[in-house]
């Protein structure tokens, strides 16, 4: 679903050339969910950007669902549901629902697919309440349920997360997770999600990937990564070891 | 394409619809600065018959077939100025993630009803000088298409504005002295400029195709630089000719935008 190979973004900084993401090579699968983590600064975002064709990569190859992100953009759009937690994708002042359909239109979801899709969405992610509310109005971990909600609407299949939990409560973001765990067993949606909270990769990720000054630093399953560690090490241990001691 | 183009500018228009005082505001000062160009054409001939060889009713003439896809393209397209703004925030990166071309969205980003008064006196403008000309008809077959020429122009110049920011991302400034400039510059006949500037807008930024080539046509009357007659039809093809590098630098801004941190 997910290809890089040898994948690499330079920008030029003050005429110095910094590697945001050097030789990245990975793969996903259909209907895998992977964690993928590293430091502020590591590359987290600007691989997620290079998936969804907002950033062209300077080398190497990317492939989602088949397609080249940079050059497919609009088409690969459909098939690929992005979430940036950081900032909302949704139309400040209109109402949530209203949002909604402006993307049923944009995506060209057909309208009963449309409405059973958003039937669903509104009670799993509990959006009934808040669904005439402006965007503007909506309390951050409301907000993040609708940007949850825009961007599946189109049924994609692979949903990018860039820190979807950043900023939220305990139960918003266990209702969230819970969601995400739903998502990916029922209708095989493939995730990929970054984080810093931990708690995300424990209950949510059976692979972790970690990247670190661009490169990746470790790939494999949640147990793999722990078995780094001496044991009874907690996931914080196990994930501060591997980013200070790649970090040298 | 278009469908989706206006289903955008509807949602801005309602989304705007929730600052209704500075809608109302922004409409009425609209109107006024663009009833303010017209005030100065009539103070030159309040003290003068003709102005470079044009009468007042054709300088008006010329006014209006420049104001009139200058307005329409202010309205529907200037929004792509914005595009600086959205590079600077790092909100680019939502408009790319949809499935809709980045152009389409960002010309209609923030759409502004308000700006829709000024198209109108544009219109009145046009209007009254062409009935107050008694124009050859067989002629006027010429006013569509330069309306639709200098909308094609216009929005290059603001396409070329836009991507030119993924460059230089303080250039908003830059590409208004060419927009709006450009407006200021064909309000008046051509005949009042230098040669060396008409050249310049004729050959290198066809600015003249606007109203001056084919408004000469429609007035019947001879260039006075002297540029041969099948100059006042090419408006089309200069139109094309500009849109064809505004297409590509546009493209070519996408692919190297950056993005922000996080």
């Amino acid at each position: 679903m997910i290809e890089l190979d040898g994948a690499g973004r330079t920008f030029k900084v003050k005429r110095t050339v910094v590697h945001a993401v050097r030789d990245l090579s990975f793969t996903v699968s259909a209907g895998e969910f992977v964690g993928y983590l590293g430091p502020n600064g590591a590359g987290k975002s600007t691989t997620i950007k290079m998936l969804c064709g907002i950033l062209t990569p300077t080398s190497g190859r990317v492939r989602v669902a088949g397609l080249d992100p940079s050059r497919r953009r609009t088409t690969l759009a459909r098939r690929i549901g992005v979430v940036f937690g950081q900032r909302t994708t949704l139309w400040w002042d209109l109402p949530l629902l209203d949002s909604f359909q402006l993307i049923r239109h944009l995506y060209k979801v057909d309208r009963s697919a449309f409405e059973s899709r958003l039937d669903e969405l509104t009670q799993t992610l509990d959006l009934g309440a808040f669904l005439r509310t402006p965007v503007r109005q909506l309390s951050l971990g409301q907000r993040m349920r609708g940007d949850l909600a825009a961007a599946l609407l189109h049924a994609p299949d692979v949903l990018v997360l860039d820190e979807p939990t950043i900023g939220l409560d305990v139960v918003s973001k266990a209702s969230i997770r819970e969601f995400l765990l739903r998502l990916n067993a029922e209708q095989g949606t493939t995730v990929l999600l970054t984080t810093h909270d931990l708690g995300d990769i424990e209950r949510l990720c059976r692979r972790v990937m970690l990247i670190d000054h661009g490169r990746l630093a470790f790939d494999g399953t949640l147990d793999d990564l722990m078995a780094t560690a001496p044991e009874q090490s907690s996931i914080e241990d196990v994930v501060t070891r591997l980013y200070t001691g790649t970090a040298q | 394409m278009v469908r989706t183009y206006f289903l955008l500018v509807w949602t801005w228009t309602r989304a705007s619809a929730a600052y209704p005082a500075s809608f109302a505001l922004m409409c009425v000062l609209g109107f006024v600065t663009a009833a303010l160009d017209v005030a100065v054409i009539l103070v030159i001939f309040a003290n003068t018959t003709t102005l470079a060889g044009f009468s007042r009713d054709e300088v008006l003439f010329l006014y209006g077939a420049a104001a009139l896809p200058f307005t329409i393209c202010d309205t529907f397209v200037s929004n792509i100025d914005r595009v600086s703004q959205h590079i600077k925030a790092g909100t680019l990166d939502t408009v790319l993630i949809r499935p809709v071309s980045a152009w389409v969205q960002l010309t209609a980003d923030r759409f502004n009803a308000n700006r829709i008064g000024r198209i109108l006196q544009a219109c009145l403008v046009l209007g009254y000088a062409v009935a107050a000309l008694g124009l050859d008809w067989e002629r006027t077959w010429m006013i569509p298409v330069m309306v639709l020429t200098g909308v094609v122009i216009f929005s290059a110049l603001w396409t070329l504005g836009g991507a030119l920011q993924f460059v230089l991302t303080d250039a908003p400034e830059v590409i208004s002295s060419f927009t709006y400039g450009g407006l200021q510059l064909t309000q008046y006949p051509f005949s009042i400029y230098g040669r060396d500037l008409v050249s310049g807008v004729t050959y290198v930024l066809p600015l003249a195709f606007v109203n001056w080539q084919p408004g000469l046509y429609v007035l019947g009357r001879d260039d006075p630089f002297g540029t041969p007659e099948f100059l006042r039809f090419l408006g089309p093809a200069a139109a094309l000719v500009l849109s064809l590098p505004a297409a590509l630098a546009w493209r070519q801004g996408i692919r190297h935008y950056r993005s922000t941190g996080s």
